[in-house]
């Protein structure tokens, strides 16, 4: 596979989120978490920090929930392998709203750079259309990640799934809150729930 | 899907029908399931509910993420699951502390009380172990007739006091499978 042409992941981050608007945005356990901190820290995040392979199902349980509000799931190619099945979880739903980015780098970057599956065989982007989800896509420009931005804001035709082949630089890590119990009462408070 | 006994035209039992009466009561949305024989009758009775979304999973685990994911955007869930299943969650029940949201799972037990397979015996048997592990409350209903104060009991637990939960629905309840060629 071709190494050229890779984009840089706080790149993508930022322009996804750039016009996020009302979404409430999803981050899975690594480096996708710095990203969506790097493009600044929001009430409606919910950074994980580990619950590896869940980052899909948190996603498709406050998608389902809040039918009229996109909500996006940024992740990791490893992370996603995880929670593979997921994918078929979320195609059987098929919840408009739900928006899934995985920034895949071919590696676990947090753990010694190893190779991941997708670096040799497989092509999560076939994986999420044989799952049912239509709108699978691999970006390879930015012009269309600002594409990816703004189907994500189309709540009516979701799922959208997104593979975008980033380059392996070890950036400097953006620490998010580590807080769960905080970051998801403050998604609730932001959607006008209080506390039980 | 196998019958857990062979008894011919044998009237349901009312318990699953007293489950769900519950579970609308505590304003339940989300039902994420593995299947289970033993819970064949709730899950029929959740896919016909319009104020209920069904979610079959692929594993068990993805359930406990869903029920996160639910309470973060406003709604309740209950994780419908078989005993092997448990094993399976182990990992993931870390967000019940982390996130502490309120987890209730209703678990239709295997390998106990005249299990015919073997396979299910080990993780039948560290069920409750497994729960406890991960600082999940357990209750256990054995007759019919406790079903339903156990399950008021542990979804009130669950939702009012955000105390996670499951309740074992005992094999001498459900009744052992019976395999037959």
């Amino acid at each position: 596979m071709s190494k050229a042409n890779l984009l840089d992941r706080r790149s993508v981050v930022g322009s996804l989120l750039a016009d996020r608007r009302d979404a409430i945005v999803v981050g899975g356990l690594g480096a996708s978490t710095y990203d969506i901190a790097a493009a600044g820290d929001h009430d409606r995040n919910l950074y994980l920090w580990g619950a590896m392979g869940g980052a899909v199902m948190i996603g498709l349980g406050v998608a389902l929930a809040q039918p009229k509000l996109p909500v996006v799931v940024i992740t990791g190619d490893g992370e996603m392998l995880m929670g593979m099945g997921s994918l078929a979880t979320v195609g059987l739903q098929k919840p408009g709203n739900l928006s899934i980015v995985v920034l895949d780098n071919e590696i676990y970057g947090e753990t010694g750079g190893q190779a991941s599956h997708t670096a040799a065989t497989v092509d999560l982007v076939g994986v999420a259309h044989s799952c049912g989800i239509a709108d699978a896509r691999a970006l390879a420009t930015m012009a269309e990640i600002e594409g990816f931005a703004k189907a994500m804001q189309d709540v009516a035709s979701g799922p959208h799934f997104a593979s975008v082949k980033i380059d392996h630089a070890n950036l400097e890590r953006v620490l998010s809150s580590r807080d769960g119990q905080f970051t998801v009462t403050r998604i609730r408070s932001a959607l006008g729930f209080g506390p039980i | 899907m196998h019958a857990r006994t062979e008894a011919p035209s044998e009237t349901a039992p009312s318990w699953p029908e007293e489950i769900f009466a519950i579970l609308q009561r505590f304003d339940v949305r989300q039902v994420p399931y593995v299947p289970d024989a033993g819970h064949s009758q709730l899950i029929e009775r959740v896919l016909g509910a319009a104020t209920m979304r069904a979610v079959p999973l692929t594993t068990e685990e993805e359930g406990v993420a869903l029920l996160a994911g639910a309470w973060a955007g406003g709604q309740r869930g209950v994780l419908l699951m078989q005993s092997s299943g448990v094993g399976n969650c182990i990992n993931m029940l870390s967000l019940t502390q982390i996130i502490r949201f309120p987890f209730l799972t209703l678990v239709t037990m295997r390998g106990e009380w005249g299990e015919f397979n073997p396979w299910q015996v080990p993780m039948g048997s560290s069920t409750q172990g497994v729960f406890e592990l991960s600082g999940i409350k357990v209750l256990r209903a054995s007759h019919p007739d406790e079903v339903r104060d156990v399950v008021e009991a542990a979804a009130g637990q669950a939702y009012n006091a955000c105390t996670p939960t499951a309740v074992l629905l005992s094999q001498r309840l459900i009744g052992a499978k019976v395999f037959t060629k």
